[in-house]
């Protein structure tokens, strides 16, 4: 009884056009953008609370690092949940990002931060079109393997040639410090408020591209493209552009990844893995959804934590050692079963679950 | 010019391994058109387990046979916890299903039997042939010769199973028309089970000669995607295809490293094959031995 | 069958027109032409060739010699996103909505011709974007009244009955506001009740638009009806062209239906 839509009339096409439509949901992401924006950085700046709860490891080791890999995997599903063009290359597009940011900080004298960011993601969706041009030809699985070619021919490149890295060994990069407009964002907080700006920013441009034609042409795309081709949308256009979008969004992810996450940076930390576990995230949150990249990347974060808290838990109780690997190993299969297990139960992912939810909280306290 | 020879030949050896991995590949999707991504955890798996329970004093031949038991059990797993609930989704989800059953296995492997390498001997050494080396002054390995001794073995085995057999023709009645083959009484979930069982078999044989060049490693999971480009020169349905796109990706994949390795700095080969394979998609997207697919609207 | 509007000259023009898949012969030396206005239906036996004839016309099959004629552009190669430039639509014999999308935005998908807005200003929405959407929205809905389908706009087109998916499938087409409109078996799989909302769907949009129609049908009655004029396929060969009188008592046309041996 909480959740209705009765007595919200929409009178104009405008009004259903809405962001949220809903009155209920307006107020809920007006509340999380609250929490998100005001709440959470007043809060961990208040003395009382700082000495209970560890802030610094929240924001470094959870909310950044969760806001990174979400803008990672809403480059992802942009290509393969709403485009439906599988890509296990989302590590090199990141990597390419990093690299590219860096490099620009370091040649281009006085260049502002942002200016770095944005040339960085731009750089990655060049490449993106490059490795993304087979997909004119190729589809399904034959597709993912181009996106492997970028993803070990990018990688090998920043290790080989030196000149990416500054000559360093090992072709590790120390990304440089985060100064916008005059600004050192040198906290936790700061960087999380930088992050958070991006990120939010960069999602409302995701989902406001997703629900117009850009979209339309993209899902039309993936579910018929024989069809799609015959009411007039361009094959060519459609998917490159999905390849550069996401390319973009990635390639931004990426150099936040560098920037504001990790500082010490090297070409294998992009490595097939890290593109699995964002493969993985929009699995798991649900393809095609923006809502569902954010649930994915929050859950892959938050999972391996709650493993190790639990098995520093059960080592305290139970007075036995835990092996070392248990808890990687774990988390593995814990992965690969919730694969099997969404694939199975929920395709759409944790995204339409959610949406069930919401929709049995429309008729609550009824049934049906 | 010999030396030419000496790298080539090493080079087709070598795709021998990529051909076995492959033709698990080719196995299952022939059967049951899923692209299994798990099989290089397979792989890997089922080395795991035999030199796991050779480890602790098992007999070797033993250790093989409870290897084959385990492959059975992963088979009866995979058929009833994946294949059946996915059983008419598109191709991609069940791509992406066997992407998280690799991880299952993977985990599951090292949580039993630990995640450190182990060495694995199968008696025969990685040594040049000594006839060959007196004559030729090429030195090919007694191993590799082996190696492709079993595979050729194999493939001969497999050709028979498939074409000269019950259960073979059932399994090619399946991946020719699933709803046919059930039509005619055929078992699907038999066959699948079957299938994997086999490909399974295949995949011990792998991990057997794999782990021996290589040691037992979890980087032997990432046999799964050097099959790809194999599989893409070869066709995915292909046996045929398989065995002749794993030698021309480890031929050219050596050659490649070796003539052209040394200008860029090395390290090709963890790219070269994809490329190649990217490449080859371009001109001929179904393979060498695929049948070219007909959109019908 | 009267109409307001008198049917004009030529708007297509099929000449020639062969086809071979392998060895399968699935037209050969067909030659029609379709006038302005009017509704032209295929018909024929099934496996006359019918579904590829459309194919060709609008480009999802190139033609081995012939070729098609539309609005006195001529050529053997078109490519279908030329095809629906020049304003031709069709809808296909087996659905093929977008699955993944509400009915509003499969019939949105139609409109994506007519959008000029660049991915970046739809990025940002507010300003030249929303108004594009909003104009374009307005245009769908009236399709959708048109259509009657205002219930289902925002179901997934997966969970709607076979006739109504057929239905935002027609509207899809619509939404195009083409010139030639090929309907692939419009009415195949629906009940009585549903084929009358179907003709007169069809009819109307012939009647109020001057849409030219192409259609492939398979129920006697309807085509006689409201077809104007009548080609029948058999084998891949033209056996007769003319109105649904002079096609219904031609000896050939009833030798293929039989099934008679020639």
């Amino acid at each position: 009884m909480f959740y209705r839509e009765a007595g919200q009339f929409k009178s104009t096409y405008a009004e259903d056009q809405r962001l949220f439509p809903i009155r209920q949901d307006r107020i809920g992401m007006a509340v999380i953008l609250a929490i998100a924006f005001l709440v959470l950085p007043i809060a961990s700046s208040a003395p009382a609370l700082r000495g209970v709860i560890d802030f610094n490891y929240w924001y470094n080791g959870v909310i950044i690092p969760f806001l990174i890999f979400s803008l990672a995997a809403l480059g992802l599903n942009i290509l393969t949940g709403y485009a439906g063009l599988l890509s296990l290359g989302t590590g090199a597009f990141m990597a390419v990002g990093a690299f590219a940011a860096y490099n620009f900080e370091l040649r281009v004298p006085g260049i502002p931060m942002l200016a770095s960011f944005i040339l960085a993601g731009i750089v990655a969706a060049g490449v993106g079109l490059v490795f993304g041009l087979p997909s004119l030809r190729i589809k399904g699985f034959y597709l993912a393997v181009a996106t492997l070619a970028a993803q070990f021919f990018v990688v090998w490149a920043l290790t080989k040639f030196p000149w990416f890295s500054n000559y360093s060994t090992s072709g590790v990069i120390a990304a440089q410090k985060l100064v916008a407009f005059g600004y050192a964002f040198d906290s936790p907080v700061k960087r999380y408020l930088l992050v958070l700006v991006i990120v939010a920013l960069m999602a409302l441009a995701a989902k406001n591209m997703v629900r117009s034609s850009t979209g339309r042409a993209w899902m039309a795309v993936r579910d018929m493209d024989v069809a799609a081709e015959v009411i007039g949308i361009p094959m060519m256009r459609t998917k490159l552009l999905a390849f550069a979008v996401s390319s973009f969004y990635c390639g931004v992810a990426g150099a936040l990844y560098a920037f504001a996450y990790l500082g010490n940076v090297e070409p294998q930390a992009f490595d097939l893995d890290l593109s699995f576990r964002i493969l993985f995230m929009i699995i798991i949150g649900g393809v095609g959804s923006i809502l569902g990249s954010f649930l994915g990347a929050a859950f892959i974060v938050v999972l391996p934590i709650l493993l190790d808290i639990w098995a520093t838990w059960f080592e305290r109780t139970a007075g036995i050692a835990v092996p070392a690997g248990l808890v990687s190993n774990l988390t593995l299969i814990i992965f690969g079963a919730l694969i099997v297990f969404f694939l199975a139960v929920e395709p759409l992912g944790l995204a339409r679950l959610w949406q069930v939810a919401k929709d049995k909280l429309r008729l609550w306290p009824f049934p049906h | 010019m010999q030396f030419f020879f000496e790298v080539l030949i090493g080079g087709l050896l070598a795709g021998v391994m990529y051909s076995l991995v492959a033709l698990g590949f080719v196995l299952i999707y022939k059967a049951s058109g899923v692209f299994n991504f798990a099989q290089g955890s397979m792989v890997f798996f089922a080395a795991l387990t035999v030199v796991g329970f050779a480890g602790m004093g098992v007999p070797f031949w033993l250790s093989i046979g409870l290897a084959l038991v385990a492959m059975l059990l992963l088979a009866l797993f995979t058929e009833r916890v994946v294949l059946r609930p996915l059983v008419n989704q598109p191709q991609i989800t069940l791509f992406m299903a066997t992407i998280g059953l690799s991880f299952l296995i993977e985990g599951t492997a090292q949580l039993v039997w630990g995640a450190q390498v182990h060495a694995l001997d199968l008696g025969v050494a990685d040594e040049p042939i000594e006839w060959i080396l007196d004559r030729t002054s090429m030195s090919i390995s007694k191993f590799d010769l082996m190696a492709s001794g079993i595979a050729a073995t194999l493939v001969a085995v497999l050709a028979v199973f498939f074409n000269k057999t019950r259960t073979g023709r059932a399994l090619r009645a399946v991946a020719d028309d699933h709803q046919a083959a059930l039509a005619v009484g055929i078992s699907l979930r038999r066959i699948w089970v079957i299938v994997w069982m086999v490909a399974g078999f295949v995949a011990l044989v792998t991990g057997l000669l794999w782990g021996a060049r290589n040691g037992v490693q979890f980087a032997l999971t990432f046999l799964a995607l050097k099959a790809l480009p194999v599989l893409i020169l070869g066709g995915f349905e292909s046996i045929a295809g398989a065995i002749v796109g794993g030698l021309i990706i480890g031929a050219s994949e050596k050659l490649a490293e070796v003539y052209i390795g040394p200008y860029v700095g090395g390290g090709i080969e963890s790219w070269f094959p994809y490329v190649l394979a990217l490449l080859f998609l371009l001109v001929r997207p179904e393979g060498l031995f695929g049948e070219k697919i007909i959109d019908r609207v | 069958m009267t109409h307001p509007r008198e049917a004009g000259a030529p708007i297509l023009v099929v000449e020639e027109v062969s086809l071979s898949f392998g060895g399968v012969k699935a037209l050969q030396g067909v030659s029609f032409d379709v006038r302005e206005h009017e509704i032209r239906a295929i018909i024929g036996p099934n496996g006359a060739g019918k579904s590829s004839m459309l194919n060709v016309i609008n480009g999802v099959y190139h033609p081995d010699s012939g070729t098609v004629e539309f609005r006195g552009e001529r050529s053997r190669n078109v490519d279908p996103h030329r095809a629906a430039q020049r304003g031709v639509a069709r809808t296909f014999q087996n659905i093929a909505l977008f699955r993944g999308m509400t009915a509003l935005d499969n019939i949105m998908t139609g409109r994506n011709l007519k959008m000029r807005t660049t991915f970046l200003q739809q990025a940002l929405y507010w300003g030249p974007a929303r108004r594009e959407e909003l104009e374009h929205r307005a245009k769908v809905e009236e399709i959708i009244d048109f259509l009657e389908i205002q219930h289902i706009r925002k179901t997934p087109v997966g969970r709607l009955p076979y006739g109504l998916q057929k239905r935002v499938e027609l509207g899809r087409a619509l939404a195009a506001e083409p010139e030639l409109l090929l309907l692939d078996e419009p009415m195949s799989g629906m009940n009585v009740e549903e084929k009358q909302d179907m003709c007169r769907f069809v009819l109307d949009v012939n009647d109020q638009f001057g849409t030219t129609i192409v259609l492939i049908e398979h129920d006697m009655g309807v085509v006689m009806d409201i077809s104007d004029r009548v080609v029948v396929l058999d084998y891949g060969r033209k056996i007769a062209d003319g109105t649904p009188d002079q096609v219904r008592a031609n000896r050939d046309v009833i030798d293929a239906y039989l099934g008679v041996a020639h």
